[in-house]
């Protein structure tokens, strides 16, 4: 009999960072920053996403994001939300490099407010300046494949395609995009956007993605912190199915009592 | 305010904001008459990121447009 694989064993790396979470959680649209970070403590996740936005000078004294979740502890990831330029996305990078002194970024360059679906042509012009600049860019982009090979060319250290529009919750729309980008890929996938529940974040990962970055899904919850328990859960349920190799599909069913010796 | 005492002041601008701030004071004497924490923002002056290193150095001057920002929570 085969020795059960430990899952602590299971890890993966990301621009020479190793992590053994798989899970990445957003910031974003807590109640509070107590909840917020009582809910990136359930989820197990060691990277948390977060904005670049001007303080208030008005109020400087207001508490931080960072009084709460010690970027010690866990790696701020930054991000470019709201960025609908290259030009724009990279300064705010620039910004978020001195604040945090990090070159691991999360790049996405919007195409529009409506669907917040990216804009590919100034992601791809962003990734290469940024690549250029130092930047180690983790990149959200549709789910073309062509589109990811593309990134990955231009020096993007992980590839996040949506499974759905941001924070609608919709569950990964496309399994076959996603799997071909993950089978062509030589970094790290992660869904990023469009997981609404446990079962979305297992799909992903049972596709062979790498990791699933989520924000709304956890914090929309009516019980965000048990929301990321779950999520934790099934992400990790979802990995160990993948490398478990599922079952093939049959058309019609096979029993699993024997025929023999029926009375 | 007194004439005397606006001789004193350079007029800036601060995430988009008029202020104003002692005349020849560095980024990281303005950050503290901002009551902000230089360990935790980072610094655009006129559209160029000030490196954390020379916040004490760069003198602010007249007419200068900073952007103060820092991290908030985001997906």
């Amino acid at each position: 009999m085969n020795a059960p694989q430990p899952v602590a064993a299971d890890s993966w790396t990301v621009a020479g960072r190793t992590f053994t979470s798989r899970l990445i959680v957003g910031t974003g649209k807590y109640k509070s920053f107590e909840e917020n970070a009582a809910a990136v403590e359930a989820s197990g996740a060691e990277i948390v996403t977060v904005a670049v936005r001007r303080v208030n000078i008005a109020d400087p004294k207001q508490p931080m994001l960072t009084d709460f979740i010690d970027p010690k502890k866990v790696t701020y990831l930054p991000n470019t939300a709201g960025c609908f330029t290259a030009d724009e996305a990279i300064r705010t990078l620039r910004l978020a490099r001195e604040a945090g002194g990090w070159s691991l970024v999360k790049l996405e360059v919007l195409g529009e407010a409506r669907t917040l679906y990216p804009d590919m042509r100034e992601t791809l012009k962003a990734t290469e300046v940024l690549v250029k600049e130092g930047f180690e860019p983790m990149v959200y982009c549709v789910d073309d494949p062509i589109a990811a090979r593309q990134l990955e060319e231009a020096g993007a250290v992980a590839i996040m395609p949506l499974g759905a529009p941001i924070g609608s919750g919709l569950g990964i729309q496309n399994r076959v995009t996603v799997r071909l980008i993950v089978e062509g890929a030589g970094v790290p996938v992660l869904v990023d956007a469009g997981v609404g529940t446990a079962s979305d974040a297992a799909v992903a990962m049972e596709l062979g993605c790498d990791g699933v970055l989520m924000n709304t899904a956890i914090a929309e919850a009516k019980d965000p912190v048990m929301m990321a328990r779950a999520m934790k859960s099934a992400v990790e349920a979802g990995r160990l199915a993948y490398l478990a190799g599922r079952m093939g599909k049959r058309r019609y069913a096979d029993p699993s009592s024997p025929l023999a010796g029926l009375i | 305010m007194s004439e005397a005492a606006q001789k004193d002041r350079v007029a800036i601008q601060v995430n988009g904001e008029p202020r104003s701030v002692s005349a020849g004071c560095s980024i990281a004497a303005m950050l503290g008459e901002l009551g902000l924490d230089p360990r935790k923002v980072a610094v655009e002056r006129n559209l160029e990121v000030v490196p954390r290193s020379t916040l004490g150095e760069v003198e602010v001057k007249d007419g200068d447009a900073f952007e103060i920002v820092h991290f908030v929570g985001g997906g």
